[in-house]
C-alpha cells in the first residue's frame, strides 16, 4: 500500500497548492508508514520534479507525452487512477482546485473509492476509523466524514494546509500513459490566462470590495492596494451582478469559497451569503462606514469610515512599510 | 436535443446552519428549503437551448417525498417534466448511482448539474456521472452553447479559463455566467400543478461514505477597531501582531 498525490502543475511550474497536497499525502503515508508516490501530468521539467523531493515525495512519476500537454478531465483522470492501481496505492490525494474537482470524482469512480472532497485538516485513524474533516454548508460548518471503502481520494483544500520541508530522496520515472481515444472528445480551442494576476482561490490574500464602492470607476484603488500586497482581488455577489467586476472574482455562497491568510473587506456589509465563502479566512479586516454592519462581528481587525478615505490612506502606509522593510 | 438538469433541495442561502443529537444532525426545524442556487443556473440554460419547443427539459432529483415543492418550482421555471427517483441522498455516490441508471435507461443529449450544492458542496455529482456513463464532464463551466451536436463551453481555471469544444452528449456544471436565474410566472405556476412527475424507485447501491458528526467554526474574538485616520496602525498590526503582511 502507498499513498498518490497528484502534483498539478501551471505553466509547468508547481504551485503552492500543490506543495500543500504533497505535505498533506507525506503526513498521511507517515500515518500509514508507507511510502509517497507523486505523479504529474504534462509538461514539467526534471528540476522541478526533482524538487518534489523536498516535500517528502520518494517516487515521482512523469507521464510527459503530446497528447496529455493540456488538461483534458477524463483522460487526466484515467493516468491519475492506472498509476493508483501499479503503485498499489489505496490513498490518493489532490487539491480541492477547479481541475481536481473535476478529477476526484471520475478518480473515485474507476477506484471504487470513498471521495472526502474539500477535507480541511488530516484524516483521522483510530479504531480502524479512517475519517476527514471537510467544509460543509458553504463554510458555515464542517462535516467529519468516514470513508469506508478500502481505497479513498481526498481532495484538499488549498491554503488550509501547511507546505512542510521533508527531505527524502527521490527518483523520477517515466509513466507511460497514453490515456483510452474515448478520453479525449474534449478539444481545448483556447486557454486565456490572466497571467498578472493573482488566482483567487489559492491567494495568501485577498483584498475583496462590494457595492460600497458605489461604481466599477472606483476600482482603481482596489487594485492598487492589491498589487501593493500581492493579493488577488474579489467582490461581492451583486457588484458582480452589475458587471461592475467579472463573475470570476464573486466569492460567498454562490461564488468561489476562499481561506487566505488575510482577507480585506471593503464596503461589503457581510451578508451571510457573504460570509459563508470567506468566514474561514485567517484573519479578516473590514473597511465599512457603517459601524453597525454585520461583518464587524466577524473582523478580526477594523475600521469604521468611509472607504474613499481610508484606501487612499492604507495605501500610502502600505508603501511606506515596504520602503522602510 | 433533449436536455436533463439535476436539481438538489438545500437549506436556504439565509439559514444559520445548527446540529443536534451530539452534532450528528442537521437541525432541519424551521429551516426553509430551497432549489439549489446553482441548479436554478443550469435549469435557466436548459430552457434557453430549448426554447421554442427545440427539445425538452427533464428534472431529476433524488429525494424523498420532502422535496416535491421544489421539483413544482422547477416545473414552474419551464421544465417540461419531471422525475423523483424515491430515496433519501446519502451521499454524491449514490446520488450519482441513480441518476446514471435512469440516464442508461432513457439517454439525453446533454445532462446538466449545478456546479455544487450549497449544503455539502462536493462538486462531485458532475464527475461521478460522467465517469459512471463513460461521457465527458466538465465540472464548472461559466459558459455554454450548443450548436449541431456540438457543445462550446468556457470552464474555469486557476487565474483564467479555457475553450472546449466537446461532441454531446456531455455531462456538465453550471456556475454564475451560464445563465440568469429565472423567475416562474403565473401561467408557469399554474401550469406546473398538471405537468408529469415520475416517481420512481432507486436501485441497490453501495456507499463509501458517513458524515459522523459535524462541527461548526470557533467563534472569532472581540475586533480591533483602528482610528479611521491611522491606517499605518492597522499595518504594523497586521505585520507585527496577525503576522500576515
Ligand atoms: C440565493 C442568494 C445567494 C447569494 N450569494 C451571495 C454570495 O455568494 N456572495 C455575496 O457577496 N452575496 C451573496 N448574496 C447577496 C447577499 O445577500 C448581499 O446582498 C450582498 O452580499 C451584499 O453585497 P454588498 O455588501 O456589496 O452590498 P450592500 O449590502 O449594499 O452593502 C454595502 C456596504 O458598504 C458600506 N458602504 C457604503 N458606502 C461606503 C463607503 N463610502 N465607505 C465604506 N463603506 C461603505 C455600507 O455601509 C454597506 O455595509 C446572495 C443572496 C441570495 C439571495
Ligand atoms: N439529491 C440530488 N438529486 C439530484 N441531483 C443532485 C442531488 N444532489 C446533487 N445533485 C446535483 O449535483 C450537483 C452537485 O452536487 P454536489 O456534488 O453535491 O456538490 C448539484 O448542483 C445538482 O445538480
Amino acid at each position: 500500500m502507498s499513498v498518490l498525490v497528484y502534483t498539478e502543475n501551471a505553466g509547468g511550474k508547481f504551485k503552492k497548492s500543490t506543495f500543500e497536497a504533497v505535505s498533506y499525502a507525506r503526513a498521511i503515508a507517515d500515518q500509514n508508514n508507507t511510502t509517497l508516490v507523486a505523479i504529474s501530468i504534462g509538461d514539467v521539467s526534471n528540476d522541478e520534479l526533482n524538487s518534489l523531493a523536498k516535500y517528502g515525495a520518494e517516487k515521482v512519476l512523469n507521464a510527459n507525452n503530446a497528447k496529455l500537454k493540456d488538461f483534458i478531465n477524463q483522460a487526466y483522470a484515467s493516468v491519475i487512477a492506472d498509476a493508483a492501481k501499479k503503485e498499489g496505492a489505496d490513498v490518493v490525494v489532490l487539491s480541492n482546485s477547479f481541475s481536481g474537482r473535476g478529477l476526484a470524482p471520475r478518480i473515485a469512480v474507476k477506484l471504487e473509492a470513498g471521495l472526502a472532497d474539500g477535507a480541511v485538516a488530516l484524516p483521522g485513524q483510530s479504531g480502524g476509523k479512517f475519517s476527514v474533516k471537510k467544509t460543509a454548508f458553504s463554510g458555515k460548518a464542517f462535516a467529519v466524514v468516514e470513508l469506508t471503502s478500502a481505497n479513498k481520494v481526498i481532495s484538499i483544500v488549498p491554503n488550509s494546509y501547511k507546505v512542510e520541508e521533508k527531505s527524502v530522496a527521490a527518483k523520477v520515472e517515466d509513466f507511460s500513459a497514453e490515456g483510452d481515444p474515448s478520453d479525449f472528445k474534449a478539444m481545448i480551442k483556447d486557454i486565456v490566462r490572466a497571467t498578472d494576476k493573482v488566482s483567487l482561490p489559492d491567494a495568501d490574500i485577498v483584498v475583496s470590495a462590494g457595492r460600497g464602492l458605489k461604481g466599477p470607476e472606483n476600482w482603481g484603488m482596489i487594485e492598487e492596494l492589491a498589487g501593493l500586497l500581492g493579493a488577488a482581488l474579489a467582490c461581492s455577489k451583486p457588484v458582480s451582478d452589475a458587471g461592475w467586476r467579472p463573475h470570476s472574482e464573486h466569492v460567498g455562497q454562490t461564488g468561489i469559497a476562499v481561506s487566505p491568510n488575510l482577507y480585506i473587506a471593503i464596503g461589503i456589509s457581510g451578508a451571510i451569503q457573504h460570509l459563508a465563502g470567506v468566514s474561514s479566512s485567517k484573519v479578516i479586516v473590514v473597511i465599512n462606514k457603517d459601524p453597525e454592519a454585520p461583518f464587524f462581528k466577524v473582523a478580526d481587525y477594523g475600521i469604521v469610515g468611509d472607504a474613499f478615505e481610508i484606501v487612499p490612506k492604507l495605501i500610502a502606509a502600505v508603501k511606506e512599510y515596504k520602503a522602510s522593510a | 436535443m433533449k436536455i436533463l438538469v439535476c436539481i438538489s433541495n438545500v437549506p436556504d442561502t439565509t439559514t444559520k446552519i445548527t446540529f443536534t443529537d451530539n452534532n450528528t444532525q442537521f437541525n432541519t426545524s424551521g429551516v426553509q428549503f430551497i432549489l439549489n442556487p446553482y441548479d436554478e443556473i443550469a435549469l435557466a440554460r436548459a430552457i434557453e437551448l430549448t426554447d421554442g419547443g427545440n427539445g425538452s427539459v427533464t428534472v431529476i432529483n433524488v429525494g424523498d417525498a420532502s422535496t416535491e415543492a421544489t421539483i413544482r418550482k422547477a416545473l414552474a421555471i419551464g421544465a417540461t417534466d419531471a422525475v423523483r427517483i424515491n430515496a433519501k441522498p446519502h451521499d454524491a455516490w449514490m446520488v450519482a448511482h441513480q441518476i446514471a441508471e435512469y440516464v442508461r435507461a432513457n439517454p439525453f443529449d446533454l445532462i446538466l448539474t449545478g456546479r455544487e450544492s450549497i449544503d455539502y458542496n462536493g462538486s462531485k455529482v458532475a464527475g461521478m456521472l460522467g465517469e459512471l456513463l463513460d461521457l465527458p464532464s466538465i465540472s464548472i463551466i461559466k459558459k455554454l452553447d450548443v450548436d449541431n451536436g456540438t457543445a462550446t463551453v468556457e470552464r474555469e481555471i486557476e487565474g483564467g479559463k479555457e475553450i472546449l469544444s466537446v461532441p454531446l452528449p456531455i455531462v456538465a456544471g453550471c456556475a454564475e455566467g451560464v445563465a440568469e436565474p429565472k423567475i416562474p410566472n403565473m401561467r408557469g405556476i399554474m401550469s406546473a400543478r398538471t405537468k408529469p412527475l415520475a416517481v420512481i424507485e432507486p436501485v441497490e447501491v453501495k456507499t463509501f461514505s458517513d458524515v459522523i458528526s459535524y462541527e461548526t467554526p470557533a467563534p472569532r474574538g472581540q475586533v480591533k477597531l483602528v482610528p479611521a485616520d491611522d491606517a499605518a496602525k492597522l499595518v504594523s498590526l497586521l505585520h507585527e501582531e496577525a503576522r500576515v503582511i
